[in-house]
């Protein structure tokens, strides 16, 4: 059988599972469609999690930014396992033992103020489609490469998948169905990494593979390393950002990993404090299956790019290479006229290539914007996961499964995303503040309604995404560090903190944050193009400046609450009710 | 309400807990993997250099380990100060 073949029967088959699973879980009452009816074991919440957190980013992108970047990919692996330390440790349980249905919910009560909960509502929102965005273009574009449709029709078939098992299970259906997801995804990212780590090194595991000695005797990443520095890129295990970039990076990644609301929300499901302990620990675990496997799939595939196409005949190159070429995702211009392939540091193509309709001397795509620097070869990133069984010459269905894969990744993050955003909006906005009285029933169809606007406008986004859209996605993280992740590790641990320190430093941390991402990023204030890295404030990037954020979040909010009066006795009451685990009871409703 | 001697004793030994499990958190992750890294990759691993093994691997299975660590540590907090459930 064809890939093609063995990509509708994998991807149809795991369809099919997901509906048959968000129809068997549909939900009935409030509770249900929030959170699950608060009765999910600790292994399955664990495995719905790592679903809901692995995106198309993780499984698609991740690993071939990496196989780019070399060792300043460690601030993805680092900063998004190393923030579930932090979650298990300072918020799931607290949050756990506090009982309620929405991260708002905790802002609202803890800090017995309306305001504070909408600001922690309007910080859910911004952080929630910021990310939902560019899940929904992952979306289409793994739909229109696989299924060979435009990205539009990919796109629209993705809102129609997740709508369907959002709408008919909210929390209850999309946890159980993410509970298949992770199978899906984790068994196809799995196996290519096992195949090739045997081809490359013998070893069956690629964890300790990508450490490994390849045929003729040298250890894999020494090769790698000597191959980067003949063709003047730097050392694969040496970084170009600064030590300081890295740093900040990597804690703004944790801390936003810990405050993202739909990860949260996901601890609200289990049954009690010790079982949201122990579902952390089982996501950590889960993630880090892939999260392990992601570099060593980031070497092997760098290593196989680089001793396929280097100084090779364009005309002797294999197919894969022309079928991503006629994508657009590989472009080549013959700079020194010999029909081999230079490809050494530096830009082919001045941003990304534009391909005029002719072909040269050797049936190559021309490009129109050449940029004068010596390299020749333009490799899109996110190839790296998607090509590197063709690269490897596995066998069809293989190729097939990744496919199936991305797609779990993809919709299993973006439903739990869309969740999160209806909830905001049914329970947090309508519900506590416009219609205190509205029904139980009333409440669930105004959830599935606002999921129904939330999926039609992430659909907008990923249809036509502004152009900032993709650059923002990143930055997602930097927002709910420097909003949220503050206001609830103080909400907790700071017993003195009030109202006061935490609406103004939630304010002035998302604002702040908000302001250096569209000056850095948009060029939207001030001057049209984004400013220079040079003009970075303490040389931080846009994607680290979440510390930074975050840093000055925590001392407003301390130096305020310090001037202003100590929260009331009951609210006191709280805190110290939720440091104690036992007597949780259920997720319930005031 | 006052707060029962209980309750402080608990929170007190937990903090001392996640004090003791952040500061390995840091220590593998941002010390290891990043602020010395260029001073352990002069030592290796099999083919890994080291600083760029915990980067990339280590501090992950760190990450796991510590995770666990902490669930067993609490559960047994939680009987010892009668917070045990089931």
């Amino acid at each position: 059988m064809d890939v093609q073949i063995w990509t509708w029967l994998l991807v149809g088959v795991s369809f099919a599972l997901y509906f048959g699973i968000a129809i068997w879980a549909r939900a009935g009452s409030t509770k249900e469609f929030y959170v699950a009816g608060g009765g999910v074991s600790p292994l399955a919440n664990g495995m719905a999690t790592a679903a809901d957190w692995m995106s198309a980013a993780s499984f698609i992108s991740m690993a071939g930014i990496i196989s780019f970047a070399g060792y300043d990919g460690s601030v993805y692996l680092m900063g998004w396992t190393g923030g579930y330390v932090l979650l298990a440790l300072l918020l799931a349980p607290y949050l756990r033992k506090f009982g309620k249905f929405t991260v708002p919910d905790f802002i609202g009560d803890r800090y017995y103020s309306n305001t504070a909960r909408t600001v922690a509502v309007i910080c859910a929102l911004i952080v929630s489609f910021t990310y939902v965005a560019g899940q929904m273009r992952g979306v289409g574009i793994v739909f229109s490469q696989f299924l060979q449709v435009e990205i539009t029709t990919g796109v629209i078939i993705g809102m129609a998948v997740v709508l369907v098992f959002a709408f008919l299970g909210g929390m209850k259906g999309i946890t159980y169905t993410q509970v298949a997801q992770y199978c899906v995804l984790i068994f196809a990212f799995m196996v290519p990494a096992i195949f090739i780590s045997i081809q490359m090194t013998g070893n069956i595991i690629p964890q300790i593979g990508m450490g490994g000695r390849v045929e003729d005797g040298t250890y894999l990443l020494q090769k790698l390393d000597n191959l980067h520095t003949q063709l003047g890129f730097k050392e694969y295990t040496e970084g170009t950002k600064s030590t300081w970039d890295v740093f900040a990076i990597t804690l703004a990644l944790m801390a936003g990993t810990a405050g993202l609301p739909h990860v949260i929300v996901r601890f609200f499901t289990v049954p009690n404090v010790k079982d949201a302990r122990k579902s952390a620990g089982w996501a950590l675990l889960l993630i880090a299956i892939l999260y392990t496997t992601a570099p060593a799939v980031s070497v092997f595939a760098r290593t196989n790019l680089i001793e396929t196409v280097s100084n090779q005949e364009y005309s002797s190159l294999p197919e894969w290479f022309k079928n991503w070429e006629n994508m657009g995702l590989i472009a080549w211009s013959d700079k020194n006229e010999d029909g081999k392939i230079q490809y050494v540091n530096g830009e082919a193509t001045s941003g990304k290539p534009e391909f005029t309709d002719t072909r040269g001397a050797y049936g190559e795509r021309l490009i129109s914007n050449a940029s004068p620097e010596t390299n020749e070869l333009y490799v899109d990133r996110d190839i790296m996961v998607l090509a590197n069984p063709e690269i490897a010459q596995l066998p069809a269905w293989v190729i097939a499964l990744v496919a199936a894969g991305g797609l779990a990744a993809a919709l299993s993050t973006a439903a739990g995303l869309l969740l999160v955003i209806s909830t905001s909006v049914s329970h947090d906005l309508i519900k506590k503040q416009l219609k205190p009285d509205i029904s139980d029933k009333g409440e669930l169809l105004a959830a599935r309604i606002s999921i129904f606007v939330a999926v039609v406008v992430a659909g907008l986004f990923g249809i036509y995404p502004p152009g900032f859209v993709a650059a923002v996605v990143a930055l997602a993280f930097g927002l709910a560090a420097a909003s949220f992740f503050p206001a609830i590790v103080l909400g907790i641990f700071d017993k003195r903190m009030n109202r006061q320190g935490a609406i103004s430093g939630m304010i002035v941390g998302i604002v702040l944050m908000l302001f250096y991402m569209i000056r850095f990023k948009t060029g939207l204030i001030g001057v049209l193009d984004p400013l220079p890295a040079s003009e970075w404030w303490f040389g931080t990037s846009p994607e680290g400046f979440g510390t930074v954020a975050m840093t000055v979040n925590v001392v407003i909010s301390v130096i305020v609450s310090r001037l202003t009066p100590a929260p009331p006795e009951d609210v006191q009451d709280i805190v110290e009710n939720i440091r104690i685990p036992s007597g949780a009871g259920e997720a319930h409703d005031h | 309400m006052p707060i029962p001697e209980n309750a402080r004793k608990y929170w007190r030994e937990n903090i001392k807990y996640l004090s003791i499990l952040l500061i390995i958190w840091f220590a593998v992750s941002f010390g290891c993997g990043i602020l010395f890294k260029d001073f352990l990759n002069r030592y290796s691993l099999g083919g890994f250099k080291l600083g760029f093994w915990f980067a990339q691997q280590g501090s992950i299975y760190v990450f796991v380990i510590l995770i666990f660590v902490y669930i067993r540590l609490m559960n047994k907090l939680d009987k010892k100060y009668g917070y045990n459930e089931k």
